[in-house]
């Protein structure tokens, strides 16, 4: 099985007909996701290479039954991309797009919390989220990935970096390991969905046997992972995070990727993890490393 | 983006929210006449992001002309724990009856506005918080719902502050509210936030740090930019539009992702070197973006060699290789590089890098393979 989405997920691509979301709504169709539409309120009643466009999220639902949506939407226009989302009736919610104002983040967040618990938000700032051999929403590299076999021992990833997600999963292909779904939450300081939403989803997944995470500086969201790891998580976990050179009080490309007063910190979110029993790496390398022998020993 | 105190000041003034008249100057004439036109006593404060100012002899009270001349002539040029102080602000001095704290952030485990508020107002809060914890008042705003004038009187009650000034003190809250979200700010700062002898409440310092994400709703932020703090690298990074940040240590790097690029960093330390710089170039394979990060780098004096750590996704390694190349034969480098390259068509990448190889241009297999040669070539 896999977590959040899977070969039954139709999405509709949000800015499809933007040169960002008409390159990555091809390929993730190519890959064999149910890409059902695109909306341009401009564009309504056109095709981009035989995908539907239409006016508004509401009116892709109605048509296609789209049950996600993508947005590429440039970041001036996420927040209302996203509340037309939710309003137009969908479940699943990927904003890629980097750049969101914090402030419109915590809004929107709270916003869907309030009006559409129903609904779940992954990013802003993410890559996005693949179930290998089902469906592929956002910037993935399908080709690197490797599918969940039924019946043998398959991790689940869950990931605030985008590049370090390509390295994980190539070298999960390379050892021969499956992966059910991989689920990047992106690098901004509200993220839709968090490690623990990740954590708990893959810990119910009778397909997934272990989790990968990679996290980075930045927040307390590692250290509240560690705490839901600790008290209700029986699948071994691996981890590495990014960052435990990098210097107080400066960003580090990623806008949630700062230590500020004090917290933030690498060696925190290291100590939190290894406390909590997660095999935790120095350098991707060892993370992929770890997680091999834990499957072995699975 | 964090602002000079009178950069929040003057924002503070456009939310209503009372600052002391004051200007921002940059030479001791101009500081003097400022300070005429003001009325003295005036405080000439140095403006450097930097905490511990007063205690640098970088606040001084002047009573007069004389006396403001001196200290604007001392003020200025002055090194204050590695910042050089180039504008002084000047503002009439104020009686001080009580110091308070005030200030709003993002909560980000709680995914909330959050807000402090403090009768020990005028050192750092975060003594306060240890030493005192129970003296700091703090609420979580839902970003949905705001802040009302009748939260903001509950909250100046929690936090002790003198009755005679609630009012003046919600009136003050709820406007640094309003600038902390419609002025997109990451922190709205007031330390301290005062009361005067004859009750009146206002700020003393800004400490204000702007969402850079919000900069497109927000046209006068430009100026802002021109007065940030950048080294030279810095500089010229910010004018190529690239993702750096300046570091002492003695290895260049890029790497494709923010990601990647601060693992990097963490892999050359455990080789035993220390990097000279983070540089995200971005996913695509510009050979314009690998020309200008390969310049900025090798133009710092630090640097002893480039380690360039490039995992392909989408992007694939054959383009990277192909930028690379290209970007190598534009430009004469003095250090060497060590290039990793992995992932989406990584084998074709290295084979376009080969006829390329030698002493200046080095392949690694693996990460912390190309870390130690990187390393290696640094401390040799």
């Amino acid at each position: 099985m896999s977590i959040f989405v899977d070969e039954t997920t139709k999405v509709v691509y949000q800015g499809l007909t933007g040169s960002q979301g008409r390159y990555y709504g091809l390929l993730n169709r190519e890959y064999g996701t149910q890409v059902v539409a695109g909306t341009n309120p401009k564009k309504a009643g056109t095709d981009i290479e035989g995908i539907p466009v239409f006016a508004s999220v509401a009116d892709a639902v109605q048509a296609t039954g789209a049950t996600a949506s993508c947005i590429f939407i440039p970041a001036p226009g996420v927040r209302d991309a996203v509340m037309e989302a939710a309003e137009g009736g969908v479940t699943f919610v990927a904003v890629i797009t980097e750049g969101v104002p914090a402030h419109d983040e915590a809004w929107f967040y709270n916003k869907l919390r309030r009006d559409f618990p129903q609904v779940r938000l992954l990013g802003p700032n993410c890559p996005g989220i693949i179930s290998p051999g089902k469906c592929n929403i956002g910037i993935t590299a399908g080709h690197i990935t490797k599918e969940a076999v039924p019946g043998a021992k398959n991790v689940g990833i869950v990931s605030r970096s985008g590049t370090l997600t390509y390295q994980a999963l190539y070298e999960l292909k390379a050892q021969n390991i499956g992966v059910t779904t991989c689920v990047g939450i992106g690098g901004d300081p509200v993220p839709g969905t968090s490690f623990i939403d990740c954590l708990r989803a893959f810990e119910a997944d009778p397909e997934t046997h272990a989790v990968m995470m990679i996290g980075e500086i930045g927040g307390s969201a590692e250290e509240e992972a560690a705490e839901f790891i600790a008290a209700s998580m029986t699948k071994p976990v691996s981890a590495y995070i990014a960052g435990q050179t990098a210097p107080a009080g400066k960003k580090m490309g990623h806008a949630g990727a700062i230590v500020s007063g004090g917290k933030g910190t690498a060696a925190a979110k290291m100590e939190a993890l290894a406390a909590a029993g997660v095999k935790v790496g120095r350098n991707p390398t060892e993370a992929g490393e770890l997680m091999v022998e834990i499957v072995k020993k699975l | 983006m964090d602002l000079f105190e009178y950069q929040g000041k003057q924002l503070f003034a456009r939310f209503a929210i009372p600052v002391s008249p004051g200007e921002a100057v940059t030479d001791v004439d101009a500081a003097v006449a400022a300070a005429d036109r003001i009325g003295y006593p005036v405080v000439v404060k140095a403006q450097v992001q930097v905490g511990g100012r007063g205690k640098a002899g970088g606040i001084k009270l002047a009573a007069d002309a004389a006396e403001c001349r001196t200290y604007a002539t001392n003020i200025l040029g002055m090194d204050i724990k590695g910042h050089t102080v180039n504008v002084v602000w000047i503002e009439h001095a104020s009686d001080i009856a009580h110091e308070y704290y005030a200030s709003f952030t993002l909560d980000r485990a709680a995914k909330q506005y959050f807000g402090m508020l403090s009768a020990e107002g005028g050192v750092e809060i975060e003594t306060v918080a240890e030493e005192n914890p129970d003296a700091i008042a703090k609420i979580h705003i839902d970003p949905v719902d705001g802040l009302t004038a009748a939260q903001c009187r509950d909250w100046v009650v929690a936090a002790q502050l003198d009755a005679s000034v609630t009012d003046a003190a919600v009136d003050v809250l709820v406007a640094l509210y309003r600038f902390y979200v419609e002025g997109d700010c990451d922190l709205a700062e007031i330390n301290p936030l005062i009361v005067t002898p004859d009750g009146r409440v206002h700020a003393l310092d800004a400490k204000v740090s702007l969402d850079n994400n919000a900069e497109f709703r927000h046209a006068d932020w430009a100026d802002y930019e021109l007065t940030q703090e950048r080294d030279v690298r810095e500089q010229a990074a910010y004018e190529a539009g690239l993702q750096y940040v300046g570091l002492d240590g003695s290895v260049g790097i890029i790497a494709n992702g923010a990601g990647l690029a601060m693992s990097t960093l963490d892999v050359v330390n455990q080789a035993g070197g220390t990097a000279a710089n983070f540089l995200d170039v971005g996913g695509g394979a510009d050979a314009k973006k690998f020309v200008s990060a390969l310049t900025i780098i090798d133009n710092d004096p630090r640097v002893r060699s480039i380690f360039i750590n490039i995992f392909g996704g989408i992007t694939r390694g054959a383009e990277v290789a192909n930028g690379i190349v290209t970007a190598i034969g534009q430009i004469d480098l003095k250090s060497p590089i060590v290039i990793r390259l992995d992932g989406t068509n990584a084998e074709e990448g290295r084979k376009i890098l080969e006829p390329h190889l030698g002493d200046t241009l080095q392949m690694a297999p693996t990460m912390l393979d190309a870390a130690r040669k990187a390393v290696e070539l640094a401390t040799r």
